[in-house]
């Protein structure tokens, strides 16, 4: 079942036959003459002549071929001569001897016209709105100049709807169904889809029932795609100060890898900048008595899931058939709620260990908790996540203990920044800190977790050493790295080759399970994250309003954190070590067990779609 | 039905059935034909069908009753078609059950003619042995596209066999190349009646141009102009002429499969052709090794629920693939990317049955019909405050005034005409001075309004424009699917100006601010449906602008339609004190002593027009 949203796919692949013919087109644009390639757009084609055509339904991740351009706006309207109506430039592709104007007094009239007719159905409460200041609505009235909505009238209401990650407040959807085009197009999930028709006309799952009635994964990146604040995190940011001003509370932090590549961006620093002393210092300032990290509980994870891939390999070469093949990274809980929706035949085929974030939570309600003299109750465990998926996942049953959760609170990169901002931290100006002990230490692998490749990456410096007993000659798995949705490559572990998948993205990920399904499989261990680029690309990152650059630049900087770490193998963390010796005995070992792996639900009960 | 293996069998079949034709009408003292299309059902046809058949036989006089589709005389249905033995088929029509009586009594048995009669008002294109009018002779209306509407049975293919019937199919598939084929259609100058008005052979080849393993012929059947009822009238009355259209049509661009959307609220068109389909599958003429053949080629429908913007194209074929009917940006075109990102050609149901007529008589033919760029004739649906509502065929070039006073009978009690909206709510309001203007295409578009698919609703002094207008944009703020911003943002605010307006509530900037939101939508929306949304208002502020003044600067409704706008008066020297109307008053606004003229507290007044009725003195007065 892959679900296709029509414009984009037939779209597409019109314009790739299109392209075949690299014909050279001349047309001008305001006065301007130039020319382009068959198949380019007037809005591509004005862009390289450095003119900016406004846009608003538009979205394009570039290379990630992350498209949505339903022609639904029409804030992008241009004239073209000799044509009676004004024609959208995302849509209209250059023809030869075309004459464009992007700016006349038609043009402008028009535009200004409907951008006041989508403001007129809109709530005027930018001051209260969570999006204000990154809301692509927002800047287009500012930048049209906007002082006055001529046309007003009705306005479309709806119904809030709020779940653990996400709260769609679609009241402000304005259809321009990029998160329609990321959910069904790209995450193959299918529960967000345009409902009703006209006025009433707004993107939401079937029979608008709540999200969390829905196959919904919380993956977030409808809200990291939308313009307005219709879709948005569950925000935690008041429950986070509280619990520091609580005397009788100890607050534990934990900082995901994905995070240090991304805070800065919300500081003005250019996307890229590696900022985890900063971030570090912040969150001391903030009031939080432990900085930890969770890339420490990364290694932990290699420990686990490299020893249980190593054990069902082993396993499987001694030919016990009810081994299960390839195993599948679980440390991504947009993933997980995927698998457990779509594909509940298949939940026994991921790993059993718990993804870096819990395995946090679990060891610092326990081991640390002991360490420093705490009761669970007193301990609250504050997780700084990429991912609005997290914020679900810590609420998850399994992962609390008499009601005790053992993360209390997942925020986002985002709330994250706003936390600092509201401290009235100067963040650019503050000095490098380090990690808290005993749970800050960590090695380059485990800040790969941050992006597509990252994990399998990790997890195979640490197998192939247990399992050939003999050093790496070289740690770059070049191979594993990129952009690319699905990539593969065979390892060789000292003369057993191991053939590793990596997918990013839930749509890219199904392809591997339909082959794994249909028996066709042909790997050992395969890698998923939910999001575009992994981590760096997750729902609670700062917005990049379609840049791909931007996570090219954080993918850059994780690799780079990684090579300056002294350690870069997760078993040779010596806290890891540490930890193991003092508390948790072996990997796959009882105590292990315990804590640190979990099981998956068939949730396909858990879907209603009538009340 | 036996299978059908090759033309010369089809030719065999045919004389076959002429043969017994001309045997039965030896035998059959008389022929009755009921029209039982929806309009005639409605109306109790299927008990007079029962009556026809029963009466008969009990009155021992050898008869044939036999069913038929609509024959356009809507306005007096039912309507019956009687032939007596040797005779011209004479048509009746508002006939009940004491008028059948009649009919046999007097007509049948006597030769008497009785009450109701219809005088026949068109001609018929065919290439039949026993009807030989190849070119029909000078007349308002010519039937090609409605040629065997209420002639044929619609659920026997023996009959439209009879009726030159998958002739053209066997004509294209043994004598021409699909290209030769689709140059005969372009030849003919057939244009899409459906509302584009796009040369149909055009897109024939252009779809057979794109280069697919598997393409598809997709029959628009999703008629959702309000008033519009031309398609459903012809797959109820002649489904098999749409079937053999669609199959040539397959065969000229090289598709395989074709498929019927059509709108689920038509359930008699939907069973007549499903039966139509079996009819042709069984006889051969659809499934593998069409008439001996290599050419193979089957049809199935997609029900539509009734969605206006469904019928357009891109948004059609969504709704066939299960998606959102939406409407998709053109390029690419369905003749390159359609049906599941095939190649399709999308015809309206009109435009087929003009096909199988096209290749009988010839592309030449069709040419001599209609203006120079607007060939052939175009069927409109009359209704509103017209006579005779119905289905007419006329030939592009028609002046609307022959269309409406005379074949439609003039305006319904002599009332004053004062405008035509052609082309359902994408079209515009036509006036009295575009009375002479002869029908097609361009002339339509320069007058404001279009084509369309055939709407036409007249309107009589009675009706206030500025609430015609409202009423149309009701129906696009219904149907809009609410992709595009303009379209469904833009047609709500225009009508909530409108609605303002007839609240008399209206400024002259709000006169301007529509005028200018009305241009915005049109030339910003997605597809025709909002780009031609706006077409109503703005034809009605062209030519009925001192209305919308009215409206704004006197607060008045000249048609006494806005009931904001009016007022109810007690004339003083009418009035004779009777306590009537104050009695009736349901909101006690009317006080006066008695024997004294009453007065009206406008503030209470709710202008409910109780005292209006109620005043037996002509006292109360409306402004």
């Amino acid at each position: 079942m892959r679900l296709k949203y029509a414009d984009n796919v037939i779209f597409r692949n019109y314009l790739k036959d299109q392209a075949k013919n690299m014909e050279q087109i001349a047309l001008t644009i305001d006065n301007k003459k130039l020319t382009v390639e068959k198949g380019v757009t007037i809005l591509q084609a004005a862009r390289t002549i450095g003119i900016e055509i406004p846009t608003l339904c538009y979205f394009n991740l570039g290379d990630l071929q992350i498209e949505n351009k339903p022609g639904g706006c029409r804030i992008c309207v241009v004239e073209i001569e000799g044509r009676k109506n004004l024609a959208p430039a995302c849509v209209t592709e250059c023809a030869t001897g075309m004459v464009v104007h992007t700016h006349n007094i038609r043009v402008l009239n028009a535009r200004r016209t409907v951008l006041e007719l989508i403001l007129s159905d809109h709530p005027f409460d930018c001051l209260v709105c969570s999006k204000s200041g990154e809301c692509e609505l927002q800047s287009l009235a500012q930048k049209f100049g906007i002082r006055e909505i001529h046309y007003q009238g009705e306005k479309s209401v709806y119904r809030k709807d709020t779940s653990p990650a996400i709260i769609r407040d679609i009241d402000k959807c304005i259809m321009c169904r990029r998160c329609e085009m990321m959910c069904n197009d790209f995450q193959t999930c299918g529960v967000l889809s345009a409902i009703n028709r006209g006025f009433q006309s707004v993107v939401a799952p079937a029979f608008e029932m709540n999200l969390d009635h829905s196959t919904c994964t919380y993956c977030g990146q409808c809200v990291s795609v939308c313009p307005t604040g219709a879709l948005t995190e569950q925000d935690h940011t008041r429950s986070v100060l509280n619990a520091l001003a609580d005397p009788t509370k100890t607050v534990v932090v934990q900082t995901a890898p994905a995070v240090r590549a991304a805070l800065g961006e919300a500081f003005g620093l250019p996307a890229g900048s590696l900022v985890t002393g900063k971030m570090v210092a912040a969150l001391r300032q903030l009031g939080f008595d432990y900085v930890f990290d969770t890339d420490f509980a990364a290694d932990l994870t290699i420990m686990e899931e490299g020893s249980e891939l190593l054990d069902r390999l082993t396993r499987h070469l001694k030919g016990d058939p009810h081994v299960k093949l390839p195993i599948l990274t679980s440390c991504c809980p947009g993933w997980v709620n995927f698998f457990e929706h779509h594909f509940p035949e298949m939940i026994d085929i991921p790993s059993t260990a718990k993804s870096p974030q819990q395995m946090f939570g679990a060891v610092a309600k326990t081991y640390l908790a002991d360490k420093i003299g705490l009761k669970r109750k007193d301990l609250v465990v504050v997780s700084i996540m990429p991912c609005l998926a997290k914020k679900y996942e810590c609420t998850r049953e399994e992962f609390s203990s008499d009601g005790n959760p053992d993360v209390d609170y997942a925020l986002s990169t985002r709330e994250l920044a706003n936390l600092i901002k509201q401290a009235n931290i100067g963040f650019t100006s503050l000095e490098d800190e380090n990690f808290d002990d005993p749970m800050g230490e960590s090695s380059g692998a485990a800040v790969i977790f941050g992006t597509t490749g990252g994990v399998i990456e990790a997890a195979v410096r640490t197998a192939y050493e247990l399992h050939t007993g003999k050093e790496l000659p070289k740690l770059d798995f070049e191979e594993l790295r990129g952009l690319e949705f699905v990539r593969s490559a065979t390892v060789d572990f000292d003369g057993l080759p191991i053939r590793i998948g990596i997918a990013h993205g839930l749509g890219n990920a199904r392809k591997l399970l339909e082959e794994i399904k249909a028996g066709r499989s042909r790997y050992h261990a395969i890698e998923i994250m939910a999001c575009p680029g992994g981590c760096i690309g997750g729902g609670g990152q700062p917005y990049t309003h379609g840049d791909i650059n931007i996570l090219k630049a954080r993918q850059k900087a994780i690799y780079e954190e990684d090579k300056r770490k002294p350690l870069r193998k997760s078993h040779e963390n010596p806290s890891i070590q540490r930890l193991y010796e003092e508390f948790l005995g072996t990997p796959l070992g009882e105590m292990s067990h315990h804590l640190l792996h979990t099981h998956y639900f068939d949730k396909t009960g858990e879907v209603i779609i009538s009340e | 039905m036996i299978r059908i293996g090759s033309m010369a069998a089809l030719e065999d079949i045919r004389k076959q059935l002429l043969q017994e034709q001309q045997t039965k009408q030896q035998e059959n003292q008389v022929v009755v034909k009921v029209a039982l299309a929806t309009c005639g059902i409605a109306s109790g046809a299927r008990d007079i069908l029962q009556f026809f058949s029963a009466e008969l036989e009990k009155r021992n006089i050898e008869a044939a009753v036999l069913q038929t589709g609509c024959m356009g005389y809507c306005y007096a249905e039912p309507t019956v078609e009687v032939c007596r033995r040797g005779q011209e088929p004479v048509i009746f029509g508002y006939v009940d059950e004491k008028r059948a009586d009649d009919i046999i009594e007097n007509y049948i048995k006597k030769g008497v003619m009785v009450d109701g009669l219809i005088p026949k008002n068109f001609s018929t294109a065919c290439h039949c042995e026993h009807e030989p009018q190849a070119v029909p002779e000078k007349s308002k209306q010519i039937r090609i596209a409605l040629r065997n509407c209420g002639v044929i049975d619609p659920a026997s293919i023996e009959d439209y066999i009879l009726h030159d019937g998958y002739h053209a199919l066997a004509d294209v598939l043994n004598r021409m190349t699909p290209e030769e084929a689709i140059e005969e259609v372009i030849a003919s100058g057939l244009k899409g009646r459906g509302g584009g008005g796009f040369l149909t052979g055009q897109k024939w080849k252009l779809t057979r141009q794109s280069q697919s393993a598997q393409k598809y012929v997709v029959c628009n059947a999703d008629e959702g102009d309000p008033g519009a009822f031309m398609d459903r009238s012809i797959l109820e009355g002649d489904p098999h002429s749409v079937i053999e259209a669609m199959a040539i049509c397959a065969y000229c661009i090289g598709a395989g499969q074709g498929l019927v959307y059509i709108r689920a609220e038509y359930p008699l068109a939907i069973d007549r052709l499903l039966h139509a389909i079996g009819q042709a599958r069984e006889a051969g003429l659809l499934g593998s090794h069409i008439l001996g053949t290599d050419f193979h080629f089957d049809i199935s429908l997609r029900y539509g629920a009734g969605a206006f913007v469904c019928g357009e194209e891109t948004a059609l074929i969504h709704s066939m693939e299960g998606h959102r009917g939406e409407p998709t940006v053109k390029p690419p075109f369905p003749s390159e990317a359609g049906y599941l990102g095939k190649p399709t050609n999308v015809n309206n149901v009109e435009t087929f049955a003009c096909i199988p007529l096209i290749f009988r008589l010839g592309a030449a033919w069709f040419n001599t019909i209609g203006t120079a760029n607007s060939k052939g004739t175009k069927v409109f649906a009359l209704a509103g405050k017209i006579n005779k509502v119905g289905l007419v065929e006329v030939p592009m070039g028609t002046t609307l005034r022959d269309v409406i006073f005379d074949i439609g009978g003039g305006i319904q009690h002599d009332k004053q005409f004062k405008a035509v909206q052609t082309g359902g709510p994408s079209g515009g309001c036509l006036t009295a001075k575009h009375l002479d203007t002869p029908i097609d295409y361009e002339n339509l578009t320069k007058a404001g309004s279009m084509m369309g698919s055939g709407g036409m609703i007249v309107m009589d002094e009675d009706d206030c424009m500025v609430s015609v207008a409202k009423y149309y944009l009701d129906f696009t703020v219904e149907e809009s699917c609410g992709k595009c911003s303009p379209c469904r943002i833009g047609n709500k605010r225009l009508h909530e100006i409108l609605e303002k307006i007839t609240r008399g509530e209206g400024s002259m900037d709000d006169l301007n601010k529509l005028r200018n939101l009305a241009h915005v939508v049109k030339e910003t929306s997605l597809c025709g449906l909002g780009q031609s949304s706006p077409n109503p208002v703005l034809s009605t502020m062209e030519n009925f602008w001192e209305e919308y003044l009215e409206h704004v600067s006197d607060k008045k409704c000249r048609a006494g339609v806005c009931k904001a706008m009016m007022k109810y008066f007690i004339l003083e020297e009418h009035c004779v004190g009777c306590m009537a109307c104050a009695r009736n008053c349901p909101v006690n606004a009317i006080s006066g002593e008695k024997k004294m003229p009453h007065t009206i507290d406008q503030s209470i007044c709710i202008k409910c027009g109780v005292c209006f009725e109620k005043c037996k003195f002509n006292a109360i007065e409306i402004r």
